[in-house]
């Protein structure tokens, strides 16, 4: 049964990768919506899996994602893609924009990859405001090669949040910046989804930054929720703040 | 598909070098086969069409290739002359009318053909502005000839001195153009026709010359005998003919002395035809006749053969480029492979992601194909017309 108010709500989650070797299992995690959640572990405990099962890039062996309402797991590939592109923002650590396209052409890049989301006079505008509110404004004509770190990763916010998703998914967002840039891009990202009343979620490996998020999830306390004897399965703890 | 489009463009646009040198690889994979055979084909028909037109060819023996290259298309190797004596030798035969060519002059990049008037008949070639030939030092422009040099009636043209050391060689002359030949598609459109005679002035072997009976040459005067004028060297030679001194002009020596580069016979049917070939087989006879169909026959048999090894080639060259290119598309499409991750995780569309990825490929070949296209379309229009001017070069 869904839990009130939230907007991510995972049930005994089992997955693991066709390659083998890596599993963990979830019993339950429920995400609040316009919360901002940190999750962080040590490398390889699944933290960009959980980010991938929420959005629905990966699918689990058994258990429930229900996101925004909808039951992921159970839509096909081309209505989970559908989903992600009109409820989920993603967030890359490497940023992922393409270098041939302009910055406003990688902002609107969501529009032209998906017909579930339809580019008109109103998105482009839409798209140079949150642009300026980033302070990218005037970059838009460039190409990502012409821009500092700390740009490229606005570019990727911009294009994670034009179309109003009501998840924002960031893969560790500030893992390639320095400090000063660091700690603009969080105030963007913050900024952004406490106006917008988003919800973020963010997998990071900085703990100087954990202050500012609602709740933790750690995936280091393994085994503390629902690891069985002899599973080799990860499964996190959290705590609210 | 218009969002995949625009992605593949502006990927294509920013890798505009890879780009382009894939085109063009593509673009001459797909080119050089078609382009040979289109060039090959055109040509083949274009000069079959000319020489098939044209009975028998006689000129000094030697190679009939070179003979007939000359006399049909007036090629730069002019072959050795001939003696006027030969052409009227077959007029008077009665077997044949012979109309002489004589090809030894240019203007500029365009060759003068001394001919008779019978050449225009011949080849039906009618004129389109001014006026057929008429006296000694005029001149026609085939249609080429008139577009690319903006001359016509009215205007002149000089013949170009063969050689500027020669002083006793031949000077050159400037003639009146008076008309300008319609279009014929063919050799003809790419030269300047004047009478035999006006050709033969130009040679040296006939000139006109201040009047030195005329009491006012009499200080020219070195030497006076009953048969002969020697005259010294301020005499005053006219390099153009007008109506003025149209009555000057003489030629010394025997006309059947005369050269020419060869003569066009044509007899009224085979039987004739063959009397005549006959009567030019004898192992001392200086002189040639061919018949141009089966020369250039011959000669396109050559071509064919080389072409064929051209083509083997180039579909050697082909399945190499194609194999390369091949191999750029696919390391293209391994170097994207995380770009086309992204647009997964991001929630692309599976048939816009391909699209995406295929547009590339497909952009390739079909700008390749449209230059391909586009090359083969010049290539028919052109095509003759290069041949033409590379047999005249």
């Amino acid at each position: 049964m869904a839990r009130v108010d939230a907007i991510v709500d995972l049930e005994r989650l089992d997955f693991g990768y066709r390659e083998g070797g890596f599993r963990f299992r979830i019993p339950s995690l429920a995400i609040a919506r316009r919360s901002a959640v940190a999750v962080i572990g040590p490398s390889g405990v699944g933290k960009t899996t959980l980010l991938h099962l929420i959005a629905g890039i990966l699918v689990p062996d058994r258990g429930l994602v229900r996101v925004c309402g909808i039951d992921v797991a159970a839509l096909g590939d081309a209505a989970r893609r559908s989903f992600r592109i009109e409820h989920v923002g993603l967030v890359f650590q490497e940023f992922e924009l393409l270098d041939y396209l302009s910055v406003l052409d990688n902002i609107l890049l969501p529009y032209r990859i998906s017909p579930a989301l339809r580019l008109d006079a109103a998105v482009r505008d839409r798209a140079r405001r949150i642009a300026d509110e980033l302070g990218i404004g005037d970059k838009l004509g460039r190409h990502p090669d012409c821009l500092s770190q700390g740009e490229r990763q606005r570019v990727g916010i911009c294009r994670a949040v034009l179309p109003g998703p009501d998840i924002l998914l960031a893969d560790e967002p500030t893992g390639n910046l320095d400090p000063g840039t660091k700690e603009r891009v969080l105030d963007t990202l913050f900024a952004y989804a406490a106006r917008t009343e988003t919800t973020l979620v963010t997998v990071t490996h900085d703990h100087a930054l954990l202050d500012r998020f609602d709740r933790i999830i750690d995936f280091q306390d393994i085994g503390a929720a629902a690891a069985k004897p002899g599973d080799t399965g990860h499964a996190p703890a959290e705590s609210a703040r | 598909m218009r969002h995949a489009l625009f992605l593949a463009w502006c990927y294509l646009r920013f890798h505009r070098v890879k780009t382009v040198i894939l085109i063009a690889a593509v673009t001459l994979v797909l080119y050089v086969p078609i382009g040979l055979r289109v060039l090959v084909s055109q040509s083949a028909r274009a000069l079959t069409a000319r020489a098939d037109a044209t009975p028998l060819v006689i000129g000094t023996r030697g190679s009939p290739l070179e003979l007939v290259l000359d006399t049909l298309y007036f090629g730069a190797n002019e072959p050795a002359p001939m003696r006027f004596a030969e052409v009227t030798r077959v007029a008077s035969s009665g077997l044949a009318e012979a109309i002489p060519i004589y090809t030894r002059f240019r203007a500029g990049s365009h060759p003068i053909v001394g001919t008779s008037l019978d050449y225009f008949g011949f080849r039906r070639i009618e004129v389109a502005a001014g006026r057929q030939l008429a006296t000694l030092g005029e001149c026609v422009l085939g249609a080429n000839v008139a577009a690319t040099t903006g001359l016509g009636p009215g205007d002149y043209v000089v013949s170009s001195p063969e050689s500027v050391f020669d002083l006793a060689g031949a000077y050159p002359l400037r003639m009146a153009v008076v008309g300008v030949l319609a279009r014929s598609a063919s050799p003809d459109d790419d030269v300047i026709f004047a009478d035999l005679k006006t050709a033969w002035v130009m040679a040296g072997m006939g000139h006109g010359h201040q009047d030195l009976t005329a009491p006012q040459a009499a200080n020219l005067i070195l030497e006076r005998t009953e048969r002969t004028v020697t005259a010294n060297a301020t005499v005053v030679e006219y390099n153009e003919i007008t109506a003025e001194n149209a009555a000057s002009f003489h030629f010394h020596g025997d006309l059947a002395a005369y050269p020419v580069s060869a003569a066009i016979v044509v007899p009224p049917d085979q039987k004739a035809s063959a009397l005549l070939r006959g009567r030019y087989e004898a192992d001392d006879e200086t002189v040639l006749v061919v018949r141009p169909s089966t020369v250039m026959s011959s000669l396109l048999d050559t071509v064919l053969t080389v072409e064929q090894y051209v083509l083997a080639g180039a579909a050697l060259v082909g399945v190499a480029t194609l194999g390369i290119a091949t191999l750029v598309f696919g390391l293209s499409l391994r170097l994207r492979r995380r770009e086309r991750e992204t647009l997964v995780r991001i929630g692309g569309s599976r048939a816009r992601v391909a699209t995406v990825m295929a547009a590339e490929i497909v952009g390739v070949l079909a700008v390749s194909a449209l230059a391909t296209a586009v090359l083969t379309m010049l290539t028919s229009a052109y095509g003759a017309t290069m041949v033409r001017a590379w047999i005249r070069s």
